[in-house]
């Protein structure tokens, strides 16, 4: 499968159908990225779990850490990576020995194996590289528009009412709205030469 | 699959704006409040923490220009927009993420005599150093590049005289020295150039003309391309270092490609306070609809105006890159295709007197301080724009002082001919 972009329908059907998300490299520091995410996600309904070794016996938002993902313990649907490229390998490896498999292998924004996406394609998992699920969830449900970012996305239908104060809904009709093509080729060339 | 892209046409009508979800209005409601209810303690947190999207102020976000904002991203083909009070307002947030005191920018000597004052004296005072290179000379910028520089800022077609900068051969200088190139297109308009797929890094307007496109509302937008790397060599510590304002956020770590955007938003707008108000959001959002529509008669227009001034034997020269044979028709057709916008210059055999009269004798041509409105505009520029500039400095900025400017409206051009004819022979 191309990596360069992603189709609207396959991330709103990741983000749709996943429940379960390790995250790789969760960081406990509320200024980190990958609180943001993490924070994020579980504020939209999704069961978060933290994974970093060197939190053990803290937890994040109320989610004790986990060392490993073999330590979780339950069947997991996503494992967001947040790591860079070169410490995706050894986490996809993780994630391939456990059972059940997941569904889906997320790399954070900014990080793109190629090698590890043809191997956790191969175990017939979906996989997404160099994006964030937060950005995601926000484009798609049209969230981040409050902020004056390009949505990407257009709609003549009214959106789903807001639940829980000012949250959107990722099950919202829309079509591909305005390119960012000059970005998503500064990014590539980013990643071929990193 | 979304194989499907949407035209600019149907881009300008709907990016951004969509059913209000409670009342279900089709038109983007007007969000005239200052303020916004939190959902509780923690999401106010979040919000002021950038944890969350969602609106806290309207100096910081507001639903309304919320929807121009991404309106005008999605025409130009960037990430991420931050609309705030006027054209000059963007300058100043732009510059204000890149530069600190003792900094240097290099900017084209051919500008809005008002952003020549601007960078000149305004931004003297806060340490921030233009230097002068000469958009018809590619060289000039890259001898103008020194340790300190941070940006490089151009108009893509130029005011007042229309001429079109090479942006390509700019933006080749700027990758080089590793410097992200600002480009305003408030001329242009993305209808006629888009500078994101020709390099450029950040584009600036002043929404004040063709986009809002009917002299009602002042206004200005900053558009993220995506494209700069801001940490890679901690040039740029607004966007690479921690924040002490956000409790150690890095700001591009964070919002990766639109993180541009976010710095003008939450370290410069905030700050600064250059809020743009929900009403003219709204009638720029409005005028935006029809851009597409408008710029085709504002080309059409001024490529007429332009063609019957050059054979009219009182006129000395008509600069209007439009025209065959003008000294910037090449870069025209390369860089604005369907048109070469509507604003030019031109000088009349009886010199400055001549101009004076000329602006004087005409009835449908308002003579004011702007351009790119419905209405046919004219003005001398060396006594007025430009009035501040030497005399040196006037030509080389194209306003030389027997110069009269136009800005072609959308009536009809037989009418604006006529209107020039008469007052060519009074
Ligand atoms: C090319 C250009 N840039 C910037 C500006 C400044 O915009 P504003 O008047 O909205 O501050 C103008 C205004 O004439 C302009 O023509």
């Amino acid at each position: 499968m191309n990596h360069d972009s992603y189709s609207d329908d396959y991330i709103r059907e990741i983000l749709n159908g996943v429940k379960t998300i390790a995250m790789v490299g969760a960081s406990p520091v509320n200024v980190r990225p990958s609180y943001f995410a993490f924070k994020y996600l579980a504020q939209r309904g999704y069961d978060m779990i933290p994974v970093n070794p060197g939190h053990v016996g803290k937890s994040l938002l109320g989610k004790p850490f986990v060392a490993s993902l073999l330590e979780i313990g339950r069947p997991v649907d996503m494992i967001d990576i947040f790591r860079n490229s070169s410490n995706i390998m050894p986490a996809l490896d993780e994630a391939l020995k456990m059972t059940p498999l997941p569904k889906v292998i997320w790399m954070q924004l900014g990080a793109r194996d190629d090698a590890a996406a043809a191997k956790a394609e191969a175990a017939g998992l979906k996989v997404v590289m160099n994006r964030c699920p937060k950005i995601e969830y926000g484009r798609l449900s049209s969230e981040i528009s409050w902020m004056g970012v390009n949505s990407r996305t257009l709609s003549s239908k009214r959106a789903p009412i807001p639940t829980l104060g000012m949250r959107l809904s990722l099950n919202r009709m829309s079509v591909g709205g305005g390119e960012t093509t000059a970005s998503d080729r500064a990014a590539k060339n980013k990643s071929e030469l990193t | 699959m979304n194989d499907r892209l949407p035209g600019f046409s149907t881009l300008a009508v709907h990016a951004g704006a969509q059913p209000d979800p409670t009342t279900g209005a089709r038109v983007t409601p007007i969000y005239q409040t200052t303020s916004f209810v939190f959902n509780d303690a923690d999401h106010a947190a979040s919000l002021f923490g950038l944890q969350a999207f969602g609106n806290i102020y309207t100096r910081i976000t507001n639903p309304t220009t919320a929807v121009l904002e991404e309106r005008v991203a999605a025409l130009e083909g960037g990430t991420a927009a931050l609309a705030v009070a006027s054209g000059h307002a963007a300058q100043v947030v732009v510059l204000q993420q890149l530069l600190m005191p003792g900094d240097e920018f290099i900017a084209a000597r051919k500008l809005y005599g008002g952003s020549i004052n601007q960078f000149t004296h305004a931004f003297k005072s806060f340490g921030w150093n233009v230097i002068w290179a000469d958009p018809d000379d590619v060289g000039s910028f890259e001898r103008a590049v020194t340790p300190h520089t941070k940006a490089i800022f151009i108009e893509s077609i130029a005011n007042p005289a229309g001429s079109i900068t090479d942006i390509e051969a700019i933006s080749a200088v700027a990758r080089k020295a590793g410097l992200p190139l600002i480009v305003d297109n408030t001329l242009a308009t993305p209808y006629l150039l888009r500078p994101i797929d020709h390099g450029a890094d950040i584009v600036v307007h002043s929404l004040t003309k063709f986009l809002g496109g009917h002299g009602n509302s002042l206004g200005g937008i900053i558009v993220d391309a995506g494209t700069f790397d801001w940490s890679k060599n901690n040039k740029y510590p607004m966007l690479s270092e921690p924040r002490p304002e956000y409790h150690g956020i890095k700001i591009q770590e964070t919002f990766g490609n639109f993180a541009f955007a976010i710095a003008c938003r939450v370290l410069g707008l905030r700050d600064l306070g250059p809020a743009l108000s929900p009403f003219n959001a709204f009638l720029i959002l409005t005028g935006i609809e029809t851009l597409p529509l408008r710029m085709q008669k504002h080309c059409e227009n001024a490529k007429a105006v332009a063609e019957w001034l050059s054979a009219h034997p009182a006129v000395a020269a008509v600069s209007y890159a439009g025209l065959a044979g003008d000294k910037y028709n090449n870069l025209a057709r390369k860089y604005a295709p369907r048109g070469a916008g509507a604003v030019f210059t031109f000088s009349l055999k009886g010199g400055y007197e001549a101009g004076v009269n000329l602006v004087s004798n005409l009835k449908l041509f308002s003579h004011l301080a702007n351009v790119g409105d419905t209405r046919s505009l004219v003005i001398h520029p060396a006594s007025t724009t430009h009035s501040q500039l030497d005399d040196a400095a006037k030509v080389k900025s194209g306003a030389a002082p027997d110069v009269v400017r136009l800005s072609i409206g959308i009536e009809d051009k037989e009418d604006l001919i006529a209107d020039l004819e008469q007052a060519l022979s009074t």
